[in-house]
């Protein structure tokens, strides 16, 4: 077994949802790195390759997620990505990435809505690290 | 029933023949409209020719394939943008890059279905631009009726409504399974988050409220003569505890008084935004400078404050709706997003001017002249 934590890198613009989701990842047992901007990502990703991503789609840009998806699959293209978003109840759009097709033009992995439970989350993330 | 024309643009046959089935017996409907939507189905083989059914035929939704073998789907759909037709785009397409999904969304396009699709994801798909369509012309033609309903509006805020719940939801079912462990301090943080993202709501309500009120023109004006000078003072102490927290000095440099017609809580809404604004985005031991003077005929107004300043792209976003200006700088500064946009129209109201100068790091000084006697 590895020993050492794995790391998660979340961006999202609402400093609350922000600082929820790393109390829960870090309740997962995870190490993560929160960060409240698209820009603020950019420098960390430059440095830092986590283990698993997870973006607010709507920050500076309201694509951001997909902005930072596609930088994060450029310079890691192994690090799975969670969208996580109310995009869905914003806007009426559903972005899934259910197959093959969907996740070539979404670079990330899995969306999720906002208000996600955390066992749920749990969930998903062990998943996309195969845990 | 209302029939919508939609159109298939795709150059095979199978996909064409496929989606017909899907759609023929296929109809929309929406809980709070009486009407139906059915559907009629009119498919095209290239851009080309789908390019020349835009333009005789009333179309409204349209599927289009982006692989066409003469001009491609994307171009079609920049047409439909330069020609501002009254159309929903949807792109089918397999060769989707994340390039094209930009371009596309750019370029107004509603929604994306990847192929292959099942006739089940077809329909939901056409159920949601169906009702996007709708929606879309409804405003419009309200809008065009004079009634003041503003969907776009009442989305963006259920949107900054919402955010506020998500939060303190989140924290409250933290504490609920106690999360944090059985020592309440753990969730001392918490609560005051929860308490700060409430306090925040409940100014956006305050806002909104304003703002609805001034823009469909039922705020009740009362037009008296006053004293400019008065009601500064007082938009001076309400803003004090504030400045007093971040050590920033408020320099008032009136005149004894300047008596003008106007309508006391418009003057209020003009002043509290300008010395909030001066003081939330100050640094701290900054200063606020707060000018009355008369010039002319006109009240002259300047808050000039030594705080975070904005480069020009920022300036250009300041007076819309429900725009922030989110960078580093301003991230643990609380707002609606609505109020420069309230004091905006109350200007309006007023025929008068705001003038905005700016720099990134040294300040902003913000000047509004109001005429002072226009008012009937």
């Amino acid at each position: 077994m590895n020993e050492e934590k794995r790391t998660i890198l979340i961006a999202d613009d609402d400093f609350d949802y922000l600082e929820q989701l790393k109390f829960h990842v870090e309740n997962f047992g995870f190490k993560a790195i929160a960060v409240r901007t698209e820009e603020e990502c950019e420098a960390v990703m430059k440095t830092e390759k986590p283990d698993l991503a997870i973006f607010d789609l709507m920050m500076e840009h309201d694509d951001s997620g997909f902005i930072l998806s596609y930088k994060m699959k450029k310079l890691y293209p192994t690090v799975p990505i969670l969208i996580i978003t109310a995009a869905a109840s914003v806007t009426g759009i559903n972005f899934e990435s259910e197959n093959e097709t969907e996740r070539n033009w979404i670079k990330a992995d899995r969306y999720l809505p906002k208000g996600i439970r955390p066992d749920q989350l749990h969930r998903e993330i062990n998943k996309l690290l195969k845990i | 029933m209302e029939i919508l024309k939609l159109l298939v643009v795709d150059d095979e046959a199978a996909i064409r023949s496929g989606i017909y089935r899907a759609l023929r017996d296929f109809s929309v409907d929406f809980p709070f409209y009486e009407d139906d939507f059915e559907f009629e189905i009119i498919d095209a083989e290239s851009g080309e020719e789908a390019l020349s059914i835009i333009e005789k035929d009333k179309i409204d939704i349209v599927l289009l394939d982006n692989k066409l073998p003469g001009i491609e789907g994307i171009e079609v759909l920049e047409y439909i943008k330069r020609k501002s037709v009254d159309c929903a785009v949807m792109m089918i397409t397999s060769y989707a890059s994340i390039e094209l999904a930009i371009r596309a969304t750019n370029n107004g396009a509603f929604n994306f279905i990847p192929k292959p699709f099942s006739a089940q994801d077809l329909k939901s798909a056409v159920e949601s631009i169906t009702k996007h369509l709708f929606l879309k012309r409804m405003t419009r033609r309200m809008k065009a009726e004079g009634k003041q309903v503003r969907f776009e509006f009442l989305s963006v805020l259920s949107h900054e409504l919402k955010s506020p719940i998500n939060a303190v939801e989140g924290y409250l079912r933290i504490m609920k399974d106690k999360q944090a462990g059985d020592d309440i301090a753990a969730y001392e943080k918490m609560i005051d988050r929860s308490l700060t993202r409430i306090e925040s709501m409940r100014g956006l309500i305050m806002d909104m409220l304003d703002f609805t009120r001034i823009e469909s023109g039922k705020k009740n004006r009362s037009i008296v003569e006053l004293d400019v000078i008065e009601i500064a003072k007082l938009a001076i102490d309400s803003i004090y505890p504030v400045a007093i927290q971040m050590n920033v000095e408020i320099i008032p440099d009136f005149p004894e008084t300047l008596i003008m017609k106007g309508d006391g809580s418009e003057l209020e809404i003009i002043f509290n935004n300008l010395l909030s604004n001066a003081v939330k985005y100050n640094k701290e031991n900054g200063t606020v400078k707060f000018t009355i003077r008369k010039e002319n005929e006109s009240a002259i107004f300047t808050v000039e404050d030594t705080g975070i300043g904005m480069n020009e792209k920022e300036q250009a976003l300041l007076f819309k709706e429900f725009t922030r200006i989110k960078t580093r700088k301003t991230k643990n500064i609380s707002g609606s997003g609505l109020g420069l946009s309230i004091m905006k129209k109350v200007i309006d109201l007023n025929s008068g001017n705001v003038f905005v100068e700016s720099e990134a790091d040294i300040g902003s000084k913000f000047t509004v002249d109001i005429p002072l006697h226009t008012i009937a």
